[in-house]
């Protein structure tokens, strides 16, 4: 009882907070809302049964990735001016399309679980970190390894970004 | 990273050395008797006071913190009619023990001045006066110096000649 | 009655940890001073003991000042992050077999986790004050987290390979025959370094660096969110301290004395090491700081981790 409690405190706070990050006019503050975000999306892992995945999200996206972005978004020196135009892009016309579209995203979501409620969803299976490790090596080696691309590609970007350039060196 | 491994070790040896704190309060340091610290005003060996209110301390003093009025007895030596020392502004730094011409001002070793309130920094005459002669003793200004004083004509100070008589042709 | 045995626990950790940390400025202070042949302050109480609570009367006392041109809630929301963050993480930090407020069976990831976010305090302080030196400092602390949390995770992974768990008290139990300083001496060598950086200590203080930023992220801060910011880093340096202990030093365990006071006894010194360290390196330059952490630490941190788990595949089970 106290376990669906939180879970549901956490769902609604990580909601609150998505919505947030849509409306805040402050581009930090935007994105602080969706660091509250990430921490009750992994309060909800944890109370679904995985803690790996829980702490992961913490490490890598709130303690790390986000980091990035504040970081980045921190230098981008954002005035009052800049707000008041955000202020005039959040107009309903603006909003009012994509919402729709993920109000029907939304409901087709429900429907599906609705249709694939399986009788044995209610109780908490523990996935542990030797579990999620025997999956990503296992059945998901395809998808693991495609992403390791994708990284690595990114990896050689950035360094090519980075270099400097011949002519520049001297 | 071995230089910094060193460092380290030659760091925590400092922890038996001795310290080089001196325990103030309790513990104090040795100051010379030629410390430059408080100001006192001194007396000539009779027991007058020294000083001839002749302001070379005031202009002398690089933070202007000398304040005096020169008032002259009946016996025409000149005084101080006050002396006024603001030691909150006060640098220490011997300015006007050097410009003093009769050795009034001197410098001792007393540095423990602290007061709550900044107006108890500002020292009076009777404050720094005090009743011995300090570095130079024997020494009394009107009696080197060849100025005319009631009960000392020009010429009967120590060491002095009487005044030669301009108008006379006799060597 | 667990939940109360709880509550007295945290309590207890709470109330005690607080003070020591107050005590470990004044630690600080003296073993600084010795180690510049100084007494350091000595005056208030016995052996100048008090003197924490001197300043912290002194600074509760001060105006709150929060400049105008700030951004309000983050800039009051920054301290509390940084000290909370910390705190947290004490709840996993197993101080003897009697004593722990939660074994949690991900302690160390849960550990990784807080020290992780506790970076936003410097980054949010940086930004909110509104003043360049600040930013610069939030800056500087963004990316040298980044940077050091990267190894300081992957060099954890060694000791977790040899102990095969996350959970703090398995990793302590697994240290009976060895110290895993012994085989993973480059992982404790490299968490050590992290650990200062994370902590943001003297070596690797470039995030306050004063004598460049006059005070970086806390630069605008004053009275009793600064004795915040104090308090997390004081704080960051004794969980340092205590998980270096329980993951390489083999956390309470010892011959003779009582369990706690072993891990009490190691977590002291590796306390006092810290402070020598600030009292004998010099801070290096920001971009020689990033270059040690990306280019030496980070592949010495992954050939740790690959030798590890090739000797433990190779040694069988």
């Amino acid at each position: 009882m106290i376990v669906q409690g939180l879970f549901y405190t956490a769902a609604l706070v990580a909601l609150l907070a998505s919505l947030l990050v849509v409306t805040s006019k402050h581009a930090v503050h935007a994105i602080l809302y969706l660091v509250v975000s990430l921490l009750a999306l992994s309060l909800c892992f944890y109370l679904l049964g995985a803690p790996f995945a829980a702490a992961l999200q913490i490490i890598v996206y709130a303690g790390a990735i986000l980091v990035l972005f504040v970081f980045a978004v921190m230098l981008f020196n954002i005035s009052q001016e800049d707000v008041r135009r955000e202020d005039q892009w959040l107009d309903w016309k603006a909003w009012v399309g994509p919402t729709l579209l993920v109000l029907l995203l939304l409901a087709e979501w429900v429907l599906f679980i609705e249709l694939a409620a399986n009788p044995s969803g209610s109780e908490v299976v523990l996935v542990d970190a030797r579990a999620v490790g025997a999956r990503l090596f296992g059945p998901y080696l395809l998808a693991v390894e495609i992403a390791s691309f994708l990284l690595l590609a990114g990896l050689v970007g950035g360094y090519h970004l980075a270099k400097k350039l011949p002519e520049e060196s001297q | 990273m071995w230089s910094q491994l060193v460092t380290i070790w030659r760091v925590f040896v400092h922890l038996f050395d001795k310290k080089d704190t001196v325990q103030y309060p309790e513990q104090k340091p040795y100051l010379a008797p030629r410390y430059r610290g408080r100001i006192v005003l001194t007396r000539d060996p009779d027991g007058d006071e020294r000083c001839v209110a002749c302001n070379l301390c005031a202009v002398a003093c690089p933070v202007d913190c000398i304040a005096l009025q020169k008032t002259e007895d009946e016996d025409g030596r000149w005084r101080p009619a006050f002396f006024r020392i603001n030691f909150s502004r006060c640098i220490m730094c011997g300015l006007c023990e050097e410009a003093c011409p009769t050795y009034a001002i001197q410098l001792t070793p007393d540095v423990e001045m602290c007061e709550y309130e900044r107006k108890n920094l500002v020292y009076e005459k009777e404050h720094l006066t005090i009743d011995g002669q300090g570095k130079y003793p024997g020494y009394s200004f009107y009696r080197k110096a060849g100025i005319a004083i009631k009960g000392k004509a020009k010429g009967e100070a120590d060491q002095e000649k009487p005044p030669v008589d301009v108008r006379s042709l006799l060597p | 009655m667990v939940e109360m045995e709880l509550l007295f626990k945290i309590s207890v950790l709470v109330l005690t940890l607080l003070p020591t940390a107050a005590l470990l400025v004044w630690l600080e202070r003296r073993l600084l001073g010795f180690w510049q042949e100084r007494y350091g302050p000595n005056r208030v109480g016995p052996f100048g003991i008090l003197q924490s609570l001197a300043d912290l009367i002194k600074i509760l006392f001060k105006h709150d000042w929060i400049p105008p041109f700030a951004d309000k809630p983050l800039f009051v929301l920054a301290p509390l992050i940084g000290a909370l963050a910390v705190m947290m993480s004490f709840v996993v930090v197993p101080l003897s077999p009697g004593w722990m407020i939660s074994d949690s069976h991900i302690g160390l990831l849960f550990f990784l986790a807080m020290t992780s976010l506790a970076v936003y305090a410097v980054l949010l302080a940086g930004w909110s004050s509104n003043n360049k030196y600040a930013l610069l400092g939030g800056m500087r602390a963004a990316a040298q987290t980044i940077c050091y949390e990267v190894f300081m995770g992957i060099a954890l992974l060694g000791v977790v390979i040899l102990a095969g768990s996350f959970r703090l008290s398995d990793i302590v139990e697994a240290q009976q025959e060895w110290w895993f300083v012994i085989p993973q001496f480059v992982g404790f060598a490299i968490f050590m370094i992290a650990g200062i950086a994370e902590s943001h200590r003297l070596p690797f203080d470039l995030p306050e660096a004063e004598t460049e930023l006059t005070g970086g992220f806390h630069t605008e801060y004053s009275g009793i969110k600064f004795a915040l910011f104090f308090l997390g880093e004081y704080l960051g340096i004794m969980l340092i301290s205590m998980m270096t202990t329980t993951l390489f030093l083999g956390g309470w365990l010892g011959p003779w004395l009582p369990p706690l006071v072993w891990f009490l006894l190691k977590t002291f010194v590796l306390i006092c090491f810290f402070i020598l360290l600030r009292a004998s390196l010099p801070r290096p330059r920001y971009d020689q700081l990033l270059a040690f952490g990306w280019k030496w630490m980070l592949p010495l941190a992954l050939v740790n981790l690959l030798v590890t788990a090739a000797l433990k595949l190779s040694g069988g089970t």
